[in-house]
């Protein structure tokens, strides 16, 4: 038995997906820019897909640029935004402390070339408050970047206030929403962003394929330079394939998102509510609304989070500590302990995140092996001290 | 799992004999931070892709699990006081006692696995007459490493197994190429795994064990010369002391409170005794006073005929038969009787 908690990380790609992505892939390999028939099939794959992915997100197929992937998306809302705004003199960005090593090691790299960076605090909820961007700002903001849903507690930030408050002084706003897209409903006009990173992988999408949505007039310099590719925003070869795949997600999302959401949520909340009943010492980190319905993060007291991922995987069950990093090793989570949250809490708690494949049966098949691999481990340690 | 053909083979053993294989990789220090400098042969970012790639092909799950905080405290700073302190560590002892078969251990009871096998070229034997384990040397004398296991107590080797104990070297990457490992031909490390360039006096600097200077004495007493810091030698020494003289001279001694290293000819390192505390006795008790047998002094030493005199439950006399070059302080000494490993310490003098 198999069983995947671990959507935030990534997810299966539907059958709808593969298919259509094979098909691309042996039939329609011309080069999108290319004027003679077989670049205008390519180029007809990237538009159907630029259209889905617009829709998805409230917005028009223009604004759509593809990436391979939210990191790419994210690296060139930044970095592009700031280049963008150089002229004006403001030399400021804003975001969280819980944002994704995407944006957050982005800031940075921006931060050794001059710029001055300020990360709001979050609390224990891990929302962020519009009072605290208020004061954060400054009239040298150039670009505030929240991210919509994080990754690791699943929390909802207040996108459209937050965006309220930078556009009042004059500042871009960046979403990196790649979590929240293909979760709940994300409409780039209600949010009243003006950048937003998505990525396909996410919801039963190939990896390799992501989005920047910028919205009309917002000035962006490529990071990619080449050739005229994406309306000379993004230069390379497009990834034609795996952006077809990308809008048969996006179109499977719009069409699913309705009932998905609840169904997940609705298993999620009985997963959370058992685990606090049954097993003692545990505790839900971050506020539990709003969230993304697919996202637990669950503390255990006396355990060490890396033992019970690992004895969970021997048991055919797949949860990870928070994001997933490159070489496999565990790291105590920045987010949670961005959140304040003491040292024990931030190296004892998992991530737990569910999808489109999970049933009922899982979660039950979870719920039955979890108190017996928590109390194994608690008397494992409890032996040493 | 290092990522080296040993522990990959005996890994591959185990799985080929029905065992349900768990393989584990030790991060120890951190490999993120100096922008893609390697750390040596043992478990750098390149050992641990092996590891990967061989549990891959045999097909059980590999997992990295983070020691870098016990690491530091029980085997780092163990040989960075044990130098200061004008002695020679050998860290993979602790290293083996203290994590392999001890947090690791701990870890492997978690996920309901009954032992923890490694790479070590030595063998565990249950002797049914006694329900004793008992501790052998590997059955390839030139790669033996019996002598790094010494501190195990019998409750660490009801849970210890050595798969490749019975194979020599050869067999091991005969093995290795037939299972189609990639790691059949990787070179063997010799290394500190954390002190990759050998250089352990800059690796000591690092961690504030700095340049100080001291005295050079010779067997009399008399000053002959100056040194940057007793953490630079080692008993037998010959090289690096910048002192002239006719005859060539050796590290003879270390007095760590007054910074003074002695040198003395080749001969002055010939002792008959020594002393050695902190002893585990494999049996779990000492062996009678009087009792034959042999001692090894350091990893490639050649075992030395001599009569072992235990002190109390955890100190031992050792006299040897014929008098033993450079016995180094803070070496272990270990203890055979032929093939067994009958116990050993840390040498005090």
């Amino acid at each position: 038995m198999r069983i995947y908690f671990d959507h935030n990380a990534t997810t299966p790609v539907d059958p709808a997906v593969v298919e259509v992505m094979s098909r691309v892939l042996a039939q329609d390999f011309g080069n999108a820019s290319s004027v003679h028939h077989f670049g205008q099939r390519a180029k007809g794959v990237l538009d159907e897909a630029r259209s889905a992915v617009a829709s998805l997100i409230g917005g028009e197929p223009s604004e759509v640029v593809f990436t391979s992937g939210g990191t790419e998306a994210d690296n060139f809302a930044l970095r592009g935004a700031a280049e963008a705004l150089e002229p004006t003199g403001r030399r400021h960005l804003i975001a969280t402390g819980i944002e994704h090593e995407a944006v957050l090691n982005t800031l940075k790299a921006l931060a050794r070339r001059g710029w001055t960076i300020t990360l709001l605090p979050v609390d224990r909820s891990g929302i962020v408050s519009p009072d605290a961007l208020i004061e954060a700002l400054t009239d040298n903001t150039a670009v505030v970047s929240v991210m919509h849903a994080n990754n690791e507690i699943g929390t909802v930030q207040p996108v459209a206030a937050l965006a309220q408050a930078a556009h009042a002084r004059g500042a871009v706003f960046h979403t990196d929403a790649v979590q929240s897209v293909g979760k709940i409903p994300v409409d780039t006009r209600q949010l009243g962003v003006d950048l937003l990173s998505l990525s396909a992988h996410k919801f039963s999408g190939p990896k390799g394929a992501g989005a920047l949505w910028i919205k009309r007039g917002t000035r962006v310099s490529a990071i990619l330079t080449g050739g005229k590719h994406e309306r000379n925003r993004r230069a390379g070869t497009e990834n034609v394939p795996a952006v077809a795949g990308f809008g048969v997600a996006a179109q499977l999302a719009m069409k699913r998102l309705a009932t998905e959401g609840p169904r997940v949520a609705a298993l999620r909340n009985r997963l959370e509510e058992t685990i606090l009943a049954r097993v003692s010492g545990t505790a839900i980190n971050g506020a539990r609304e709003p969230r993304v319905p697919n996202t637990s993060n669950i503390s255990f007291e006396g355990i060490e989070a890396e033992s019970l991922l690992i004895a969970l995987d021997l048991e055919g069950i797949a949860v990870s500590t928070g994001s997933a990093c490159s070489s496999g090793t565990l790291e105590p989570s920045h987010v949670l302990r961005a959140m304040g949250l003491p040292t024990h809490r931030t190296q004892n708690s998992i991530r737990i995140s569910l999808g489109a494949g999970n049933t009922s049966t899982d979660v039950d098949y979870f719920l039955e092996k979890l108190p017996l691999v928590v109390g194994k481990l608690r008397t494992v340690t409890g032996m040493r001290r | 799992m290092s990522g080296g053909v040993d522990s990959s083979v005996a890994a591959a053993l185990l799985a080929q004999q029905g065992h349900e294989v768990i393989g584990l990789s030790m991060q120890l220090y951190d490999q993120s931070g100096r922008n893609g400098q390697t750390f040596g042969t043992c478990c750098t970012i390149d050992d641990l892709h092996d590891a990967r790639r061989v549990a891959a092909r045999i097909g059980f799950p590999h997992y990295i699990v983070n020691f870098e905080e016990q690491f530091t405290e029980t085997v780092v700073s163990d040989f960075v006081r044990e130098y200061a302190a004008g002695r020679t560590p050998i860290p993979c002892v602790h290293c083996n006692g203290d994590l392999k078969f001890a947090t690791l251990v701990e870890r492997a009871a978690g996920f309901d696995a009954a032992f923890v096998a490694t790479g070590h070229y030595a063998r565990v034997e249950r002797d049914d007459s006694t329900s004793r384990y008992r501790l052998l040397r590997g059955m390839d004398p030139g790669k033996d490493q019996s002598y790094f296991l010494f501190t195990l107590t019998q409750a660490q080797l009801a849970h210890a197994m050595f798969p490749i104990g019975n194979l020599d070297k050869t067999a091991v990457r005969e093995y290795a190429r037939d299972l189609g490992l990639s790691v059949a031909d990787k070179r063997d490390s010799h290394e500190i795994c954390f002190v990759p360039d050998g250089d352990h006096t800059a690796f000591l600097a690092r961690q504030g064990v700095g340049r100080q200077e001291g005295e050079i004495r010779n067997p009399a007493g008399a000053v002959i010369g100056r040194h940057d810091g007793v953490q630079r030698f080692t008993v037998g020494q010959r090289k690096g002391l910048g002192v002239s003289s006719r005859i060539p001279l050796y590290v003879v001694g270390i007095d760590a409170k007054e910074n003074a290293i002695t040198v003395g000819p080749r001969a002055a390192l010939d002792r008959h005794t020594l002393t050695a505390s902190g002893v585990t006795w494999i049996a779990g008790a000492p062996p009678a006073r009087g009792n034959r047998g042999t001692a090894q002094i350091r990893h490639r030493h050649k075992e030395a005929a001599a009569t072992i005199d235990p002190i109390g439950s955890d100190r031992v006399s050792i006299t040897f038969d014929a008098p033993q070059a450079a016995i180094a302080p803070g070496q272990a000494l270990v203890m055979y009787a032929g093939d067994e490993v009958l116990g050993g310490g840390w040498i005090d003098s």
